[in-house]
């Protein structure tokens, strides 16, 4: 579904990644861990459209995306989950919900949005920022889930959340899969990424350094904590 | 007391002025980040418009109203388009340079033809006479300037929270790059919110042209005062460029009877005042601090 072939990108002079080229077939959940700063947050914004600074080849459904703008990406069906979960202050929690077109040939009605997330319905009518930040992080992903998006681009969805909460985001990617979504995700816990992907590529110094599957992770668990500094 | 109740009235007409152009520049500087010097030039081109329009083509005032307003929104839109767009990479200061250039040319253009002589406009024969309200008389043509505003300041907000237009507005106006990444093509919404904002200084220009002297200097000394109600109700608030333009109308009036023996002090009263709130709240008083992009 996602091919990215020889993706260079930089900041100024500073380059962050080199050359790097992977695939995500549709219906799959492929996390990239790696330290900070390997360029994991990087390479989602590559494939959003919203860094300037690149150079490679990126294909959506066998179509070269690589000059599209972002918002013709996100009508491709791309889902933008971003690490600072990206709740409007100025749009209520409904607003931040359905400012997205639908895109997708299976996008969630609102009514099933606020079934599955009934602490968005209690505050539908508060500024988003008046949300938790679990809270928020569900908008997020209810956001894109309601957008139809066949895509999801999710930058570390368990950050600062309880154990609770993650495994509830946990929960809803597994549903998503199970309805055919594609994930591509960064994230920095272990234990959580193996429990919802399917493969795992390690990102270090801007290149794939490895790229493993849940039984490899499992087993070097140890040994990639120590790496990842955790 | 009806001394009182009267300037208060005259601070809320001419509060009504400095709102519809505080929104105007509001809705512009959200969307563009361009702060736009023009805005005086485009509300004195409404008035002399309105002139115009009475004296060669003997259009009234009621179509001049709906005339102007679209003529120099479409004007706006072309502006934004072939120069204001360009520069929008660039430093701020390029924006800030081009409509200050603008005006001047824009005033030179205007007065080489109608010279700088205030030019009397009559308001419409509807609207003479006065209103009473029991302790005293309002000019008729006032109080509709000042109902007619506040409408349209309230349609505006509704506009802004009701309509999904709105939406996308106050959306791509927080965060422009998150918007596009939700599919919204925010760069189509920039040049239709341009116009709309010099439409509102327009519309702005025709209202007054009845009350105040129609002259090609009239906005220059109008706009100061208005970046500096932009400035007090936070740069980019909507609602708090409309309540800081009300305010600032009514402090004025007031500071022109009460300080007049400080004739100094009433004069610069918005100024004293706004630098008394950007020291209590930078952002002023309903901006928020920048988010990071």
């Amino acid at each position: 579904m996602l091919r990215i072939e020889n993706l260079s990108a930089f900041y100024g002079e500073a380059q962050v990644l080199r050359e790097v080229s992977l695939d995500v077939a549709a219906g799959e959940v492929v996390t990239l861990v790696g330290r900070n700063g390997a360029g994991k947050s990087t390479l989602l914004r590559c494939v959003m459209g919203l860094h300037a600074g690149q150079r490679g080849t990126i294909t959506l459904d066998g179509r070269d995306v690589t000059k599209l703008p972002a918002y013709k990406r996100a009508r491709l069906g791309l889902g933008w989950v971003p690490d600072d979960r990206g709740a409007y202050a100025s749009l209520s929690v409904t607003e931040n919900l359905t400012l997205p077109p639908r895109v997708g040939p299976d996008p969630w009605p609102l009514e099933r949005v606020y079934e599955a997330f009934p602490a968005l319905y209690t505050r539908r009518d508060s500024a988003a920022t008046m949300l938790s930040g679990g809270e928020q992080q569900m908008l997020a992903l209810a956001r894109v889930l309601r957008m139809g998006a066949r895509l999801l681009l999710c930058d570390e969805p368990t950050e600062g959340l309880s154990p609770l909460l993650v495994q509830q985001v946990g929960d809803l990617l597994r549903e998503a899969k199970k309805h055919g979504v594609t994930v591509l995700l960064v994230e920095q816990n272990l234990h959580f990424a193996t429990g919802v992907a399917d493969r795992h590529y390690l990102l270090a110094e801007g290149r794939i350094a490895e790229a493993m599957d849940n039984s490899e992770v499992r087993s070097r668990e140890r040994e990639l904590l120590a790496y990842l500094g955790i | 007391m009806t001394g009182f109740l009267q300037h208060t009235f005259d601070g809320l007409v001419n509060g009504a002025f400095y709102a519809l152009l505080a929104l105007g520049l509001a809705v512009i500087f959200g969307m563009l980040r361009v702060v736009n010097f023009a805005h005086g030039a485009f509300y004195m081109l409404g008035a002399m418009g309105a002139y115009v329009l009475l004296a060669e083509l003997g259009v009234p005032f009621w179509w001049a109203l709906v005339i102007m307003p679209v003529v120099l929104g479409v004007l706006g839109m072309a502006l934004e388009r072939a120069f204001v767009h360009r520069l929008a990479q660039l430093d701020p200061l390029y924006n800030f340079l081009l409509t200050f250039g603008l005006t001047l040319i824009l005033q030179d253009l205007v007065k080489s033809r109608y010279g700088v002589q205030s030019i009397p406009y009559a308001p419409p024969a509807e609207l003479n006479g006065s209103v009473d309200f029991g302790l005293f008389d309002f000019p008729t043509y006032r109080v509709f300037v000042l109902v007619f505003a506040v409408a349209i300041c309230v349609g505006v907000w509704w506009l802004l929270t009701h309509s999904r237009v709105g939406m996308v507005v106050r959306a791509a106006t927080e965060r422009p790059e998150l918007t596009r990444a939700f599919g919204i093509n925010v760069g189509r919404w920039v040049t239709p919110v341009f116009g709309f904002g010099i439409a509102l200084a327009g519309l702005a220009g025709v209202l007054a042209a009845p009350m105040r002297a129609v002259n090609p200097l009239m906005g220059s000394d109008l706009i100061i005062v208005v970046f500096a109600v932009v400035v007090i109700g936070g740069l980019g608030s909507i609602f708090g460029s409309v309540a800081a333009g009300f305010g600032i109308g009514l402090i004025q009036a007031w500071g022109v009877v009460y300080l007049a023996d400080w004739p100094i002090l009433s004069q610069t009263l918005v100024f004293i005042v706004m630098a008394a709130v950007l020291m209590w709240r930078p952002a002023g008083l309903f901006g928020r601090e920048e988010a990071p992009a």
